[in-house]
């Protein structure tokens, strides 16, 4: 956390710090509505962080990341729903299940030489799979779906994750934070060191002694049991769970825009795409009802020609140009 | 028994020859251009939807309104590959991705928003035809759409072997350097290609759409399908492109035959995973034509 | 006493031709050991299966008495052999320093100790002032530095260097050998080179090996080599590299 401080200069600081400031108080001020955009987009910085450190870091391009959220939500979803325990305790074993398909890929990947695009198909290959495996699954509703019931006495269990908008803000923030954390930490660690080495290029990291294997697999273990917590955020907040939503493959890459369009590799990258496109995104949506049509593939589209856009202007994504400009890094010492 | 196998194995050849057209375009476009087109299967779905529009504004049978879909699709990719894509080239391979997932999305988004969610049929007249060979039942839809399928291919090989420009684009794919050392116009060679790659899926999604419904759904499943024939023939290779259809089309038809029909994708995507895992080369290695 | 890195009839196939063919040779602790050879004598071949990269269809490596043929890349490196590319391999977008950086961090798990043992490294190769430039930015010369200094910073015992020489112009040469010798007696590091610039191996080399169509044809100090009339006939008087 101090290498991290030490980095920003005395602007950075206080912008951060604002930030964060403005971000804790948003609930006084702000109504449901726009407190549910904050939650959304606090929930992307948080699940772009995870795609961020396999992608931006190690180098791995996951096309397949809905397939951590579907299993992480369903996990915890499905303990809750049949067995009573809390998601609190369901997080535990959601982890360990989508690192456990993780490491699936990974080890299929790695250790066959499956790399660049054969890699994101593969990834894109088993959310599928599982989407499909997953309309076929009784004990979780199959493609009818699962539902978490409302139950009035529960409310207020907020350890339980029984609550209102404020309590998922919360939540959310803290996931945001904590993704950040992460983040910044392994990014100035030996392992985060490794990874980049990786993904620059994998012979010349491996005569530097770094064993790419092990490397590039903790990578997708952190990420997929990152991830994972993410979907036990969204399925105890929108309380239900679709197979042919949750591991569809526009899921994993709506996962992917804010660390694309804010920077993929940079700490702060996922957090300014988030904020940059997911209000954009609600703008249009509002957009589009005022004028009354009913466009359903408005933002989808949106979104297309943004990633169109910034991997062809700015392909390093906007924030280390934010960053330059507003002279927020700090020269070496 | 075993006729129904082979009427299955059959059906399979000749939607595999379908697959085969479609995969042959993302073949060439790869072999030659170096750039993974993942928009191809939602260009597929756009050739199936204007199919459907020819069909029911003027009764064209898709069979010849495959013609100029596929013109029309060549002059997409020409531009496209022109304005766009060339200056993807020799950039990092996420980048290219990116750019084309992008494409993607919005061609079956634009398409959801024109069209809705539901299927789009087109009814022929002879739809229910078939031809009775001995224990055979051959659907006449199917046997016309393969046999356009091969003409196409055909079509493709004897561009790409019997023609300056198609031996010009063959030197591009098997030696850049060279090629732009004698004076090859790369760029435009490289527009032609994508144009052809896209003219290939095009007429495949219009011949796709008289033995299937056009939907949106269909785009990013068909993007995978064309990979999946892709890897399993070699990625680059036309022939490879053609026998790995077949293959695909063969092995998915009995997978649908022999297990319940919503499993059916799921053995796609687990063949896909294993062709992955097995055969990174694929079946004819890494060669154009 | 075990020997220091000895290779021992090993040989190298690629589709029935023989890169190298039955190499046998030992190197002790603390010398600078060259192996020259003409163009496709199969120096990096040999260079290859000693840091692990291939293994030897033949024959065996041991370093400090153990086995090291058949052993990954990155394990023959924590074992204490750097190596360097003939093609250089920069991390291109990190800075020169986090270049060096994960190098130091092989035996290092403290950051700031790391980061000061990188800048050490920077220093001794003259690359600390463009520390914070990004290596694809750099100039040839200083990018054959760069894979010097980042190989030098996993403390190797055995550094491995594959033509540093090359594309440097006499004067960045004489400062090479100057630096490599420093390297080789005041960090105690045993130096094994290919090399094709021979001023650089007559200043620096205590012993060279030539390679000729992947065989072994002469050994002995540099001036013994260069009186050899198999070396002058098949490599030195084709290529004046003096």
């Amino acid at each position: 956390m101090t290498a991290l401080w030490g980095a920003m200069n005395t602007r950075a600081r206080i912008l951060l710090g604002v930030l964060v400031v403005m971000l804790l108080a948003a609930p006084l001020a702000l109504d449901r509505y726009f407190l549910s955009v904050l939650t959304l987009i606090l929930y992307f910085v948080y699940v772009g962080q995870a795609w961020n450190l396999m992608m931006g870091y190690a180098g791995q391009l996951s096309l397949g990341h809905a397939l951590y959220v579907g299993v992480g939500g369903y996990v915890a979803a499905a303990l809750w729903v049949h067995y009573g325990i809390g998601p609190w305790l369901g997080v535990v074993p959601a982890i360990a299940i989508a690192a456990a398909f993780g490491a699936a890929i990974g080890w299929l990947g790695f250790r066959f030489g499956i790399e660049g695009v054969y890699f994101a198909l593969l990834t894109i290959a088993f959310a599928e799979f599982t989407r499909i495996g997953f309309d076929h699954i009784p004990f979780v509703g199959g493609a009818g779906g699962l539902f978490i019931p409302y139950e009035q006495d529960r409310i207020g269990e907020w350890w339980n994750l029984r609550g209102g908008q404020h309590l998922f803000y919360y939540l959310a923030f803290l996931l945001a934070a904590v993704g950040v954390l992460i983040t910044a930490l392994l990014s100035r660690a030996r392992l985060g060191f490794q990874w980049l080495a990786i993904r620059e290029d994998e012979t010349a990291a491996r005569a530097l002694g770094i064993d790419v294997f092990r490397a590039k697999m903790k990578a997708v273990l952190i990420s997929s049991g990152m991830t994972a917590v993410g979907g036990v955020f969204y399925a105890f907040y929108n309380n239900s769970l679709f197979p042919t939503q949750i591991f569809n493959i526009s899921r994993s890459i709506e996962l992917i825009l804010a660390p694309i369009v804010g920077g993929i590799g940079t700490v702060f990258g996922p957090v300014v795409g988030a904020f940059v496109l997911t209000p954009l995104g609600e703008v249009l949506i509002a957009l589009t009802e005022w004028l009354g049509i009913d466009l359903p593939g408005v933002k989808a589209v949106f979104y297309g020609l943004t990633l169109m856009i910034i991997i062809t202007l700015v392909p390093t994504g906007v924030w280390p140009w934010i960053a330059r400009r507003l002279d927020l890094v700090k020269n070496e010492p | 028994m075993w006729t129904i196998y082979l009427n299955v194995v059959l059906q399979g050849v000749m939607t595999g020859l379908i697959y085969g057209l479609m995969a042959l375009g993302l073949s060439v476009i790869f072999g030659v251009v170096r750039v993974v087109n993942f928009a191809h299967g939602e260009f597929a779905v756009v050739a199936m939807y204007a199919a459907f529009v020819l069909f029911k504004i003027y009764g064209l049978d898709p069979l010849i309104a495959m013609a100029p879909i596929a013109l029309a699709f060549f002059a997409i990719g020409f531009i496209l590959q022109m304005g766009l894509v060339n200056s993807f080239v020799g950039r990092a391979e996420h980048e290219q991705f990116i750019l084309l997932v992008g494409l993607a999305i919005i061609l079956i988004n634009a398409v959801l928003m024109i069209f809705g969610p539901d299927a789009q049929p087109v009814n022929l007249p002879y739809a229910f035809d078939s031809y009775l060979i001995g224990p055979l039942i051959i659907d006449k839809v199917r046997v016309y759409a393969a046999i356009a399928a091969v003409a196409v291919s055909a079509g493709l090989f004897a561009f790409f072997r019997h023609t300056r420009t198609g031996t010009a684009i063959r030197a591009c794919a098997d030696n850049l350097v060279g090629a732009a050392v004698i004076g090859l116009n790369v760029k435009r060679l490289y527009a032609l290609t994508f144009g052809l790659g896209l003219a290939c899926v095009g007429a495949a999604g219009a011949l796709m759409e008289t033995i299937a419904d056009a939907a949106p759904s269909l785009g990013p499943a068909y993007t995978l399908l064309a990979f999946t024939i892709v890897i399993v023939g070699g990625l680059g290779s036309m022939s490879g492109a053609l026998v790995g259809g077949v293959l695909i089309g063969v092995s998915e038809a009995l997978a649908g035959f022999l297990i319940a029909p919503s499993m059916k994708s799921m053995f796609s995507f687990a063949l896909l995973i294993a062709v992955l895992v097995l055969r990174p080369q694929g079946l004819m290695g890494r060669r154009v034509a | 006493m075990t020997e220091f890195l000895s290779v021992n009839g090993v040989s190298r196939r690629f589709r029935g031709l023989v890169a190298v063919d039955k190499v046998s040779f030992s190197v002790n602790q603390g010398e600078i050991f060259a192996v020259i050879g003409p163009n496709g004598a199969g120096k990096t071949t040999l260079f290859n299966m000693i840091a692990g990269v291939a293994p030897p269809d033949e024959g065996t490596i041991s370093f400090r008495g153990a086995r090291t043929d058949g052993m990954s890349a990155d394990a023959v490196c924590r074992l204490g052999i750097g190596r360097t590319f003939q093609i250089v391999r920069p991390f291109p977008t990190l800075s020169v320093e986090d270049n060096v950086l994960v190098g130091a961090l092989l035996h290092r798990t403290d950051m700031s100790a790391a980061r000061r043992h990188a800048r050490d490294v920077l220093a001794k190769l003259d690359l600390f002032d463009k520390r914070t430039v990004a290596a694809a930015a750099l100039t040839l010369p200083d990018r054959k530095r760069l894979e010097v200094a980042r190989a030098l910073a996993t403390d190797p015992k055995l550094l491995l260097l594959d033509e540093v020489m090359a594309g440097l112009v006499p004067t960045e040469i004489d400062r090479m050998v100057e630096i490599l010798r420093s390297i080789n007696r005041e960090m105690s590091v045993t130096i094994l080179l290919i090399e094709h610039v021979m001023r650089a191996v007559m200043a620096l080399a205590g012993r060279v090996l030539v390679l000729h169509h992947g065989t072994k044809i002469a050994q002995g100090t540099p001036e013994e080599v260069v009186r050899d009339p198999t070396v002058i006939k098949s490599y030195l008087g084709a290529e004046v590299a003096f």
